[in-house]
């Protein structure tokens, strides 16, 4: 068969919403798109328990630090799903962690901001967690298996985060002053950031079109921030506080909210390295793997004396 | 036609790979990859959930259980090394499962019977 007819017959099932699974034939561009897409949500969730980790030291009861633990764990076990996912593809554990490390792969711009208050864990929660699932919800159903399977598995713990970020700040508003202002120095802080979660505008996208139409993504990068807002500014009624954003009003004709401008130069500052936070989370994760390594070999090597002695036995 | 076929690791054996075949860079120092199995309750069947790297057997179940079983999602871990697993070849689907497409009598919609007929 030459090239194109598997091309066509590739593009037949996801028509046809056929999962592709690893042995499937693939165009190499979606393989590589693939890798890039699962990889950096992958680096995604490690390097997102940074900026929470901060807190758990620092959480003001026993309860809510609790919960920050099972939201951090959570957050590796997500990790880890989506490395084996994209693992299915043909890269390795450790070349990913490498492109990570050498920041060739990206991860979310949102975790190089800083979590300055209690409030931040809430809003992360809320805002952060409650953008990322309205992305992945839609991954439930992407094209290539591995990565449905795990997005599934995500999506189903994902939601505990937001809910308590939400309960947190719903607390806190019903706190003293202080407590209600630091709640909306945090939404003040963390709503922009949130919205650009989404990515650039569909017009200026790079991979969207060719992605929508290998269901790799099922909805546009626009369309889903706009559900995000219209979800947002009903929900932020209920803790008394309000949105950054003048320009924030409801829009009859079109049924949505409309919404001011994004500061797009400052996301792609953020991207580009030059956030609050982007060298301190590297340096962090750059850090960690490098005092592991010893543990990494350790683990190794003790398994695999191990392995020898029992064979020596058997002989 | 061998040539488009591509091997890659995790979901099923990652020493599958045949000669031409492209693993990509496996790092030599990487723990091993294990496929994982879950038992979600007593008398149901273990269910494949996804994979994870360990050093052994016993680091794989504790893993597993960290990674797959944070609600009590399971009561019971298998793991196996990915390279240990076989798997039925895609490209060949179409004629490995043919034998069983025209063999409707196999159902027991196949079998029309009288609406008086019972229990059956």
């Amino acid at each position: 068969m030459p090239v194109q007819n598997f091309e066509s017959h590739f593009q037949e099932k996801i028509d046809a919403d056929v999962r592709i699974e690893p042995k499937d034939w693939m165009p190499e561009k979606y393989r590589q798109t693939l890798i890039r897409q699962i990889s950096q949500h992958a680096h995604s969730e490690i390097v997102g328990m940074l900026p929470e980790g901060n807190w758990i030291s620092r959480a003001p009861s026993l309860k809510r630090k609790q919960i920050l633990i099972a939201k951090v764990q959570d957050e590796a076990g997500h990790g880890l799903y989506l490395y084996s996912a994209a693992e299915t593809l043909g890269i390795s554990r450790d070349e990913m962690i490498g492109q990570l490390h050498s920041g060739k792969a990206k991860y979310s711009s949102i975790f190089n901001y800083p979590t300055l208050t209690w409030a931040d864990m809430g809003a992360i929660g809320w805002l952060v967690d409650g953008a990322a699932i309205m992305n992945q919800v839609p991954l439930c159903r992407t094209s290539y298996g591995p990565y449905s399977r795990a997005m599934i598995r995500v999506c189903k713990e994902e939601s505990f985060h937001q809910r308590q970020g939400f309960e947190s700040l719903l607390v806190l508003s019903r706190g003293t002053p202080e407590q209600r202002a630091m709640v909306q120095d945090a939404i003040d802080r963390w709503w922009w950031p949130s919205l650009m979660m989404f990515g650039p505008h569909d017009s200026e996208s790079l991979h969207s079109e060719q992605s929508m139409k290998w269901k790799i993504k099922r909805f546009s990068n626009d369309e889903l921030r706009q559900r995000f807002v219209d979800m947002i500014a009903e929900q932020v009624k209920l803790l008394g506080m309000t949105l950054p954003d003048p320009d924030l009003k409801w829009n009859e004709e079109r049924s949505h909210y409309d919404f001011g401008k994004i500061n797009w130069e400052e996301f792609w500052n953020v991207v580009s390295g030059n956030g609050p936070c982007n060298k301190q989370r590297l340096d962090a994760r750059k850090k960690a793997w490098d005092d592991g390594a010893w543990v990494r070999e350790a683990a190794k090597a003790h398994a695999e004396k191990r392995a020898a002695r029992n064979k020596q036995q058997a002989a | 036609m061998n040539y488009f076929r591509k091997y890659y690791y995790g979901d099923y054996g990652d020493k599958e790979a045949p000669t031409g075949g492209d693993t990509g860079k496996a790092a030599a120092n990487e723990w091993p990859l294990w496929e994982v199995f879950i038992r979600s309750k007593q008398g149901l069947d273990h269910k494949h959930v996804g994979s994870l790297h360990a050093a052994d057997a016993q680091m794989a179940v504790e893993n597993a259980r960290d990674v797959y079983t944070r609600r009590m999602e399971g009561v019971s871990i298998w793991v196996v090394e990915s390279k240990y697993i076989h798997a039925s070849n895609p490209d060949e689907a179409e004629s490995f499962y043919e034998p069983a497409e025209d063999k409707v009598y196999r159902h027991p919609t196949f079998y029309d019977l009288p609406d008086e007929v019972n229990h059956m």
